[in-house]
């Protein structure tokens, strides 16, 4: 099987993109990092709301424990970068194995509440816990050593903006391999018809629980990563708001295809970094129109559009 | 003894707040099978409304809270014609987002309008004291929401069981299909009930200012207490509504009172074990 | 004994008794339709044997071994399976994607994280095969929901047998099927492997006769009597009910 050249075509975009924006825009590059984290968590929300179909308002759950191990493996345990990420994706998928062995049961809004519920249970429970996350004051010294044992993270931000995209890119890579999958596929089933799969042997429950375990690691690397690169871990990982920030990007983007992700998540914080140097306090009524805007238009995301102007110039 | 009576007042004072902003919801969710995640914005908006009446205008209280509820009703049957009507035929994943959508828009406009601090709203004298019941005193306020929820769930189930708009609303929460079939004009139960519900809401977020205080952030606040209410009650019942902000109320107040610090988590826990144990809901069929 | 015992079933919604003491056999090799009017409970019958509700009482046993605790996947894992009378399928996937779907569950490659879906040359040989004998080749990389109905039905029947069953229960596979696509449904049923036991739920009267070797009639949920194709069609009742009655 030789693999279609064309199909790398958004992959080296991707690429040229984060070469360019590295040299136009140096000093933003802690941005440009943050966006880049972004990608990976609104990547494994992908895997669970896009493929799967499952309905989550609770993702920061998994990226909030990834957050936090990162960051206590790095000062008590070893601080270096990509062991401190495999401590993340462990205790990421973990909360998800466990927490979906509960939610993967419940549908519509149960499940929406259930999600919900988990992540404040997190958020709160770190925060009483203040002798060993910090509480409000946040998580503070974490202090990683050079990546590889090679580059150093320094002020400006270089080796965290090269590192971010590193994890960025062997995430997609990696995840484009997983949906092509018969695990993929199997997922795409359930989201098409749980009742189908059942009835062609699938252990539907389990599965659900699979894939959200799965997605767990990745948005536990997520959550590793802006810990690493940030030096700091806020209660505000395991917000509401970053969860639903997370599934806006994600729908803006477009679901169940990977690229949207990375589409939507930086569209929607440019438009947000500019909009709130701006006028910080009419960003709602941006965000807010723009999901309207979204969800009433162009249902499909922004890698829907141009199928629909396709399908406008057929005449259909 | 004196602590339980305490959560108990409270707690069933605080229910019935609930019950009066959720049970709208619920009944909205169960007839139009729509996750709606904006409804906390109506009782922000009857609060926001009745703030700028009373202590902005210098209306008497009881009329700021009657203009306003009018008010939130008013506007909330076009914004069911013209926006839910096309949010009932999305995807659940899409309602969520055009239901976040409008709660962003909500807030964002009293935000411009009113700024972002707290809306505080003057209640009348007479409502700040507190009653001597002989055995015990309790705060008039808490008095008053009782028996105004009280009063509320009295008359939904006069509405719902002896009336024909009663009848047509169950048949239609039953099966939206067939209530068409027989000739009901599902598109007015809908907008009736949405309008219903949404100045129920306004009355909650008034009277319940005290307990969940009015700010532009309210409708995002508070928006998973409201949803919960449903969840655990289930959608589109309106004694399982009422069950489930009772329990609710109480069980927050409770948390409150007997473990303060770690009343969040203690809160959630319930929550989820609830739904992990009865994923329908209370009332619902499972 | 091998095949599939059903004895005592009962089952019942509330007050509503939809399946009353029902009692029979299906062996290797046999192919046995089940017959009866709207609402006599054959869906639901079928529904207790693959396990999406359970019965209120009674047992089905497949080559004696008790199926009660066992949930739907894994009675299709021991080889139980079901076509629906209503058309479920996987409305965004592509035909192809379909049957891959059932052919690869089947092999227990759903973990399968780190090969292609399409990769697996036996699997698409497979798939290939069961498109090719449904006349689904020409839509093979269409989506199933832009397909008419009558294909569907035929994805239906081919993502059942990608299971590659020993107990096959067919409800209604030609119900919606145009009449001149019929021949599909009746050269596939013909051509499953001999030994393959089939029971076959319709109601159209002639595709019945053509395939079953016997026939179960089943009225408000019990067994009205068991035949060869001929003995029902001289029994009595069973003429009253279909022509009496006003039906058929
Ligand atoms: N989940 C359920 N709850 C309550 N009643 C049910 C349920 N499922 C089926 N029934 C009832 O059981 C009876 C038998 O239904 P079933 O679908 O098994 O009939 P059938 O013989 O397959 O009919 P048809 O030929 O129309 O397909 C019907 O009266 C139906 O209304
Ligand atoms: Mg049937």
């Amino acid at each position: 099987m030789s693999p279609n050249p064309r199909r790398l075509v958004p992959d080296l975009v991707i690429l040229a993109a984060a070469v360019g924006l590295f040299f136009v825009f140096p000093y933003d590059l802690a941005f440009l990092t943050r966006i880049l984290i972004m990608v990976v968590f609104v990547l494994s929300l992908d895997l669970v709301l896009g493929y799967a179909g499952i309905a989550t308002l609770g993702h920061a759950a998994m990226y909030g424990t990834g957050a936090y191990a990162a960051g206590l493996f790095a000062i008590h345990v070893s601080a270096d970068p990509l062991l401190g990420l495999a401590a993340g994706a462990v205790a990421g998928a973990a909360i998800a194995a466990v927490s979906g062995l509960i939610m993967m049961r419940a549908h519509g809004l149960t499940l929406l509440m259930l999600s919900i519920a988990v992540a404040q249970v997190l958020q709160e429970v770190a925060n009483k816990a203040r002798p060993v996350t910090g509480g409000a004051d946040g998580l503070r010294g974490i202090r990683m050593e050079p990546v590889l044992g090679i580059w150093e993270f320094d002020f400006i931000g270089r080796t965290g903006y090269w590192y971010a995209f590193t994890v960025m890119a062997l995430v997609l890579v990696m995840l484009k391999v997983v949906v092509a999958s018969p695990f993929g596929l199997s997922a795409r089933g359930i989201h098409e018809s749980p009742a189908r799969m059942r009835a062609i042997g699938t252990p539907v429950y389990a599965r659900l629980v699979a894939i959200y375990t799965l997605a767990g690691g990745i948005a536990g690397v997520a959550g590793a990563l802006a810990a690493q690169v940030t030096s700091l871990v806020s209660l505000e990982v395991y917000s509401f708001e970053h969860s639903a920030e997370a599934v806006i990007m994600l729908v803006l983007g477009g679901t169940g295809r990977l690229y949207g992700a990375v589409l939507g998540v930086a569209l929607f914080m440019t438009v947000e970094h500019l909009a709130a140097a701006v006028d910080p306090f009419n960003w709602l009524f941006i965000i807010g129109a723009l999901v309207l805007g979204v969800v009433f238009f162009v249902p499909a995301g922004l890698m829907g559009v141009p199928g629909a102007l396709a399908r406008l110039g057929r005449g259909r | 003894m004196g602590t339980i009576l305490n959560i108990l007042v409270d707690g069933v004072a605080y229910g019935m707040i609930l019950f009066m902003i959720s049970v709208g919801l619920s009944v909205t969710m169960g007839l139009m099978r729509v996750i709606n995640l904006a409804h906390g914005g109506f009782a922000m908006l009857g609060g926001a409304f009745v703030h700028y009446f009373g202590a902005v205008l210098g209306l008497p209280f009881v009329a700021a809270a009657a203009v306003a509820i009018a008010l939130v009703v008013l506007l909330s049957v076009p914004m069911e014609r013209v926006l839910y009507r096309s949010i009932y035929r999305m995807g659940e994943l899409q309602q969520v987002l055009a239901t976040i959508g409008i709660t962003f828009l909500m807030i964002a406009s009293v935000n411009l309008w009113l700024g972002s601090s707290l809306l505080p709203i003057r209640l009348p004298d007479s409502w700040t004291g507190i009653v001597d019941l002989g055995f015990r005193s309790l705060p008039m306020h808490r008095l008053i929401v009782i028996c105004v929820g009280l009063a509320i769930m009295a008359a939904l189930y006069l509405l719902v069981e002896g009336t024909r708009f009663g009848i047509r609303l169950r048949a239609a929460v039953d099966n939206r299909a067939t209530a068409s079939a027989l000739g009901i004009d599902t598109g007015r139960v809908f907008a009736l009930t949405f309008g219903l519900g949404a100045g129920l809401a306004a009355l909650g977020g008034i009277l319940g200012a005290e307990l969940l205080p009015i700010d532009a952030y309210y409708p995002l606040r508070y928006m998973v207490l409201f949803l919960i209410v449903v969840a655990v009650g289930g959608m589109g019942s309106i004694a399982g509504s009422f069950l489930a902000a009772l329990a609710l109320g109480i069980l927050q107040q409770a948390v409150l009172y007997l473990v303060p610090d770690f009343g969040t988590i203690f809160f959630f826990c319930c929550v989820i074990a609830l739904l992990a144990l009865r994923p329908q809901g209370l009332s619902g069929r499972v | 004994m091998s095949g599939l015992e059903v004895n005592g079933l009962n089952k019942s919604f509330g007050g509503l008794t939809v399946c009353k003491d029902v009692t029979f056999e299906l062996g290797p090799g046999d192919r046995k339709a089940l017959i009866g009017p709207n609402g006599a409970g054959k869906t639901t019958l079928a529904n207790l044997i693959t396990g999406i509700a359970p019965p209120s009482s009674g047992t089905i046993r497949l080559d004696g071994r008790d199926l009660r605790g066992l949930r739907e996947p894994q009675r299709v894992r021991a080889g139980i399976a079901k076509t629906f009378q209503i058309t479920t399928l996987f409305k965004r996937l592509t035909v192809r994607e379909n049957i891959r779907l059932g052919v690869s569950e089947r092999k227990r490659q759903g973990l399968k994280l780190l090969r292609r879906a399409d990769g697996d040359r036996a699997t698409e040989a497979e798939v290939a095969e069961l498109m090719h004998q449904f006349r689904l080749t020409r839509h093979a990389d269409t989506t199933v929901e832009n397909l008419a109905y009558g294909q569907q039905r035929l994805i239906e029947m081919a993502l059942t047998l990608a299971l590659h069953p020993r107990i096959l229960i067919l409800d209604e596979p030609a119900a919606g099927v145009p009449t001149s696509e019929n021949h599909l449904i009746v050269e596939a049923i013909e051509r499953l492997p001999k030994d393959l036991a089939v029971l076959i739920i319709e109601h159209d009267m002639q595709l019945v006769f053509k395939v079953a070797r016997s026939i179960i009639v089943l009225v408000n949920g019990a067994i009205l009597t068991e035949g060869t194709p001929r003995e029902i069609s001289r029994d009595r009742q069973v003429r009253d009910l279909y022509l009496g009655a006003g039906h058929g």
